[in-house]
């Protein structure tokens, strides 16, 4: 009885094979490629079309496009692919797990599969603030994809109302206290409108790398082993995320919730808000009232961390699958096809040759909102990346919380934050 | 005849096998591997992972953010269980009676179990946010400030709490209306006739009765207490600074966010061992009071 399972079995496992191998053998080259989706709207059908798109025009690549979630899901379930032997050749995940893929060994630089110069000039022509993210030790490991940066979003008719130049929204620091202050509507002790909102769960970390950079400092180097936490602007700029609740009245105090801000600014309880951009499309369409966006306002400069996914080719791959790869990578990236991601999503142009298309030139001139995060590019910074990212990304976001809550003093938060960092880091140095 | 045996033994063991190699492959193996991996350090490319001995667990000790969350997940399960026992309790009794439209009203007690978490969460999280939700409105109309909720660490596990209570109670309701309806009604009748008042017949023959599902409710609360995180995820993802996290929630972040499993293993097994010393004392001390039929 048993033998006879054995061998049934065993039959059944060359069958197997021998279909695999069949099916496999069909066509030249097969890719596996996962992606996230981290905004709401139908992105799964846009990348589903153009990978179609792709294999028509290369019918000897076979690509498999997997959805996988959210950043972290997409993470996960590749860095599990990988380990269990599965093959994935490329993926879009989040462009700050770039020092984790590295020390997990997971992906190759571009820099190894770029053999032309043709492919040399695509590498150079992208927005070079989206690729701070993509580069560290001289190499290029990420190309940007699903990029965006934070902008602030204003409310016109609320600006009128309370006798503010609705078409010039405030640029400084100090002029978005001053319009905040006249922005604020109380009703005896209840607040009706708030001047502004930041949002301060979710990605903490990421608003705060906004006003770090408008304060003049970056908040890690481009190795990823060291962070300036403690730095005296760093701390400045916590204290003046924590002035305007406490202080200056014009946000509220304690946290603000990431998920509801949205629908805070459409139901007009604030009057200005920072958000992605990656809510554009949404607010242009449910907002019942003028809205405008600008550039978020500066102290020493105008600053804003770019955010989102980038591609990365995996370690675990063939030669031939890497060209493969490559291929459908530029694929995506072609001015053409940049554009119309950017328009179908609200996502940036990663190349200022996509910004030059007919296309995205039409859509911007009727549309002038979307090019106010590509004009932001030029002040960008890379979005915070360290090894140990998910660590030291919660040091911080916990410090920050711990701050605007009122139960620690910036200097001090950001003080055990770094301490932390750095017992964290030092390894890597 | 020992031919025969081992043939008996040998259908005893393919009998069990199914059951058995389930229970292997995800109960006891990865009870085991999580036990074994605490005891070394998390490997990668470039540092391959080795043996530390208990330094994961001297780590935890000094770890303010275990400590934290073990504090919260304390409270949370001292107020969840118990009210939400109590009501399902009192929600039962009263449904049981005669009531108009009793399936209505029992139905409507039970909604909220039905619903997944994950779509509860993402209701609440807008009841709660501040001067736009469903509370704030309501606390406006008689003139009290608007407050947030779930961005105020002093009140903030308190939502995660009421939001667990009202999800689980009608859930345990179930239960106890299940054990009511077995109830004799000649019990009830006899007590009247004896001049018994409704608290004394409570407190003394239906609570006892309702004894062995007290139990099965109250084993299935703690589990819950230390299982039930989804609403985490939507709504405050632990904040604001661990005010909100869980024992879980904070296991989830260090083996996916910080991928560190070593770590994410040695608070596994802390909490395996918490559980397990729940669920002895249960057994051998509660089970003697509880009154079997």
């Amino acid at each position: 009885m048993l033998t006879t399972l054995k061998h049934k079995a065993g039959k059944l496992t060359i069958a197997a094979a021998l279909g695999l191998g069949m099916a496999s053998s069909a066509s030249a080259v097969d890719l596996t490629m996962y992606y996230p989706v981290a905004v709401g709207g139908p992105l799964t059908k846009v990348v589903d079309g153009m990978v179609e798109d792709f294999e028509k025009a290369n019918p000897d690549i076979n690509v498999n496009a997997i959805y996988a979630g959210n950043y972290n899901d997409a993470r996960i379930k590749a860095l599990a692919a990988l380990k269990s032997g599965e093959p994935a050749q490329t993926s879009v995940m989040f462009s700050i797990d770039i020092y984790e893929l590295i020390e997990q060994g997971a992906i190759v630089p571009f820099d190894d599969v770029v053999e032309t110069a043709d492919e040399k000039a695509w590498l150079d022509g992208f927005y070079p603030a989206l690729m701070e993210n993509g580069k560290t030790r001289d190499k290029t490991w990420g190309i940007p994809f699903q990029r965006s940066t934070i902008v602030m979003y204003y409310n016109k008719d609320a600006f009128r109302a309370a006798g503010l130049d609705p078409e010039a929204p405030p640029a400084t620091w100090d002029e978005l206290v001053e319009a905040g202050k006249k922005l604020t509507k109380k009703n005896g002790d209840t607040v009706e409108q708030w001047g502004a909102m930041i949002p301060s769960t979710g990605y903490p970390y990421w608003m705060f790398g906004a006003l770090a950079m408008q304060n003049g400092q970056t908040l890690m180097n481009s190795e990823g082993n060291e962070t300036y936490f403690d730095a005296p602007a760093t701390v400045e700029a916590l204290q003046f995320w924590q002035d305007l609740g406490n202080k200056h009245g014009i946000m509220p105090t304690g946290t603000v919730e990431w998920a509801t801000l949205r629908q805070n600014f459409l139901e007009g309880k604030t009057a200005m808000m920072w958000h992605s951009t990656g809510n554009l499309t949404a607010v242009k369409k449910d907002a019942s009232f003028d809205f405008g966006v600008a550039m978020l306002p500066a102290q020493k400069r105008r600053g804003s961390p770019t955010g989102g996914g980038n591609f990365y080719i995996f370690e675990k791959s063939t030669p031939e699958e890497r060209k493969a790869a490559m291929k459908l990578i530029r694929f995506l990236t072609e001015p053409e096809r940049t554009a119309q991601w950017s328009i179908e999503t609200g996502y940036l142009g990663t190349r200022p040759d996509a910004y030059s298309t007919a296309e995205l030139t039409q859509y911007v001139q009727d549309f002038p909102p979307a090019a106010v995060a590509r004009d932001q590019l030029e002040f960008a910074t890379a979005e915070l990346s360290t090894f140990q990212n998910g660590r030291v990304r919660k040091l911080l976001d916990d410090a920050i919380q711990s701050v605007l809550v009122g139960d620690k003093t910036a200097a001090e938060a950001l003080g055990s934050a770094q301490k932390q960092a750095d017992r964290l880091l030092k390894n890597y140095r | 005849m020992n031919q025969r045996r081992s043939r008996f033994q040998i259908h005893g063991w393919l009998l069990l096998m199914p059951a058995a190699i389930f229970l292997i492959a995800f109960t006891y193996y990865p009870t085991l591997a999580t036990l074994a991996k605490s005891f070394f350090s998390q490997g990668n490319a470039i540092k391959p992972s080795r043996f530390v001995g208990l330094e994961n667990y001297e780590f935890l000790i000094t770890d303010e953010v275990f400590w934290k969350v073990v504090g919260n997940n304390v409270i949370y399960a001292a107020t969840t269980i118990p009210i939400s026992i109590a009501l399902a309790l009192l929600m039962a009794v009263w449904v049981n009676g005669r009531l108009p439209m009793k399936s209505l009203v029992r139905m409507s007690f039970f909604t909220p179990t039905v619903l997944p978490m994950i779509a509860v969460a993402n209701i609440w999280l807008f009841f709660y946010s501040p001067d736009i939700g469903l509370i704030d409105q309501i606390t406006s109309s008689f003139g009290i400030a608007s407050h947030n909720w779930l961005g105020d660490p002093d009140t903030v596990l308190g939502c995660i709490i009421v939001i667990t209570i009202w999800k689980e109670a009608g859930f345990f309701m179930i239960f106890y209306l299940a054990a009511l309806q077995t109830l004799s009604p000649e019990l009830e009748e006899a007590a009247r006739l004896e001049g018994a008042s409704r608290w004394y017949y409570f407190r003394r023959v239906m609570f006892p009765l309702l004894m062995p599902t007290t139990l099965f409710v109250l084993i299935n609360a703690i589990i819950n207490s230390f299982k039930l995180v989804d609403q985490l995820f939507i709504l405050t993802k632990g904040g604001p600074d661990n005010a909100s996290s869980l024992l879980l929630y904070y296991i989830y972040e260090v083996a996916f966010s910080f991928l560190d499993q070593a770590y994410a293993s040695t608070l596994t097994v802390v909490l395996l061992l918490a559980l397990a010393i729940i669920a002895i004392g249960q057994f051998v001390f509660l089970d003697k009071k509880v009154h079997y039929r």
